[in-house]
């Protein structure tokens, strides 16, 4: 049904991030206000998907296949949802973590285009709309994992900004022969048009190699590490949480969905064992890490691969599709949440400590419990233990590993989830020694640790309940006719 | 061999050199200069596809893509040019304090910080991957 609050999450931030470059000097007030404001507008658009089946808008009423659609289905709404709570989050984390510094100044208008990407991404029913989205969001990415200014952050964030360009360049060569193949970009009318052709198949290697250079894909991850641990931790969270689910969630819509037809064991297993390797090396690398924000960064590139092992798993019948699809997605979802509260949780601890160099933190969960408590929930869900949303993602996707019978990637994911446990135990277990003598307490300020919490147990209850995340997914199909919302 | 598949067949030459350039050189003017040409030839075959055989005015459509794909081509140039700076101003800044102030010599820093070496003629080198 035609919806015009569709527009809504898009454009507030857009003004939001008006209104604070306007008007500097109330910047953080500003800045929650159109934090609340969006993540309003975000879970509004979920509410409505949920009660009314799936939404959509031709903007500007010019009418498919000329015009520009936004829509919104179980996928799009479960993903804005989320993207509202973590950016919610993040931004009252941020008004604490920048509060007294001029950095605020850059931060503030940087992360509401971020945010108004990212919504745009999520609501986009037309390929070259995603295309400008995924632009906006890597440039704003990279402009904010820069904002230290230090020189290894504005290198490790220059250099992911060319490997952003070069993914999105490529997306955009594979929109192009799509549109010389079949003559629209609109998603639903291309996936009534799509055949398997060379065509099509080149058009689908290309975005795909594009959209996993984006989303760090082994061997393509070795950008995120660096960028995600040189930045101030709001924006590690964003990146980490927000930015990397943002262009798996264009894969989901594109590789699952419209080019269903034109995919191949071929293809699908590749993407498979590359994401399979990712699992395991990126947990191998977090072990071997010194600092405690690069431990967290690898674990970023394990948690992506889990992502890939959807595509061959739902080429293999069924019953197991369907646990491999909303394994996946709810994989996303959880890891999202987690890895975002724990970032939010270093970066508290960082900003009193003034370090991240794990062996000279021991003793921190004497120091700080709070905080370590948050981002021992986080880990929680990281590793994947019951009754977190980590959990229910892994045991959907073994299910459908086992179901299949694909055993090798059964035995992936068990095993990422014992490398999780190895390295995330490895920084509690350092946490909680006992501290050098003479410690004392070490508060943290309520403003960083109360969102990392409150983000921490939500990917807690995520997990418990699992029911109607779940059941969210299933509004409206993947890929939606959304040319009946043509006026 | 019509105008516009040559045309087409162009562009996409283009974006194969471009990437090429953007994998292959170091210096990041070159990197950045090979990430406009494969957005060039990304564009040419968006205005080869915008051909109409039956000698009509060509299909708007893509073309509006090509404007969009300039001007975010444009912003992005930009921001990774305002990166750079920021990057050769801190390289300046820390070989311009190179040695301490009692005079003895500053141990080797170049493994660690990545600093380029004096040789490089000022360009900058961006490794990929680093370290």
């Amino acid at each position: 049904m035609i919806s015009n609050s569709l527009i809504l999450p898009i454009v507030l931030p857009l003004l939001g991030a008006l209104l604070v470059v306007a008007l500097p000097r109330k910047m953080p007030m500003l800045g929650a206000l159109a934090a609340l404001a969006t993540s309003g507008s975000g879970l509004w658009v979920t509410a409505q998907t949920w009660l009314q089946a799936d939404l959509g808008i031709v903007l500007g009423g010019w009418g498919l296949p000329l015009g520009i659609g936004l829509a919104a289905d179980g996928l799009s709404a479960a993903f804005l949802a989320m993207s509202s709570l973590v950016g919610l989050g993040t931004s009252i984390y941020a008004i604490g973590y920048f509060a007294g510094s001029e950095r605020c100044n850059h931060f503030w208008p940087l992360w509401f285009l971020l945010w108004a990407s990212l919504n745009g991404v999520f609501l986009a029913a037309d390929l070259f709309n995603l295309y400008v989205m995924l632009e906006l969001l890597g440039l704003s990415a990279a402009a904010l994992g820069a904002l230290t200014g230090s020189r290894a952050a504005v290198e490790a964030n220059l250099r992911y900004l060319l490997v952003g360009l070069l993914g999105s360049i490529t997306y955009l060569l594979g929109v192009a022969l799509l549109y010389a193949g079949y003559g629209t970009l609109d998603i639903g009318l291309l996936s009534e048009r799509i055949q398997p052709s060379p065509l099509a198949a080149g058009a689908l290697v290309l975005m795909i190699a594009g959209l996993a250079l984006k989303a760090a894909l082994f061997p393509m991850h070795f950008w995120l590490p660096p960028a995600h641990a040189n930045a101030p931790a709001p924006v590690s969270a964003l990146l980490s949480g927000l930015v990397v689910t943002a262009a798996f969630y264009i894969l989901l819509r594109i590789a699952s969905g419209l080019f269903a037809p034109v995919e191949t064991p071929g293809w699908a297993g590749l993407l498979g064992i590359l994401g399979a390797i990712s699992v395991l090396w990126g947990g191998l690398q977090a072990l071997r890490q010194d600092r405690l924000k690069m431990v967290v960064a690898y674990s970023t590139v394990s948690q992506v691969g889990y992502g890939f092992l959807l595509f061959p798993l739902t080429l293999a019948g069924s019953a197991a599709a369907s646990y491999a699809w909303n394994g996946a997605v709810y994989f996303a979802l959880a890891h999202a949440v987690a890895k975002a509260a724990a970032f939010l949780a270093v970066g508290a601890l960082m900003h009193q400590i003034g370090h991240d160099r794990l062996q000279e933190m021991t003793g921190a969960a004497w120091r700080s419990p709070f905080i370590l408590m948050a981002f021992a929930m986080a880990s929680l869900s990281l590793m994947g233990l019951p009754p977190s949303a980590g959990f229910v993602a892994k045991w959907m996707l073994l299910k459908s590993a086992l179901l299949s019978g694909h055993w090798g990637y059964g035995m992936v994911i068990v095993g990422g989830g014992i490398l999780a446990m190895a390295y995330l135990f490895r920084v509690l277990e350092i946490t909680m020694r006992a501290p050098p003598e003479g410690w004392s307490r070490l508060p943290i300020p309520k403003g960083l640790a109360f969102p990392a919490m409150v983000l921490a147990v939500t990917a807690v209850l995520l997990g418990v309940f699992s029911d109607l995340p779940l059941r969210l997914l299933q509004v409206g199909p993947v890929v939606g006719d959304w040319g009946r919302f043509a006026p | 061999m019509t105008a516009a598949f040559l045309y087409g067949a162009a562009g996409l030459l283009l974006f194969a050199l471009g990437l090429w350039s953007l994998l292959v050189h170091e210096p990041l003017l070159r990197k950045l200069i090979a990430f406009n040409i494969m957005g060039s030839g990304v564009f040419h075959l968006f205005i080869a596809v915008a051909h109409r055989s039956d000698g009509s005015t060509p299909d708007p459509v893509p073309h509006a893509l090509v404007l969009t794909g300039i001007v975010v081509a444009v912003s992005a140039t930009a921001l990774a040019l305002a990166l750079n700076s920021r990057l050769e101003e801190a390289d300046a800044k820390a070989s311009s304090t190179k040695t301490t102030p009692t005079g003895a010599p500053e141990p080797s820093k170049t493994a660690r910080t990545g600093l380029p070496d004096p040789s490089t003629n000022g360009a900058n080198r961006l490794r990929w991957p680093s370290q």
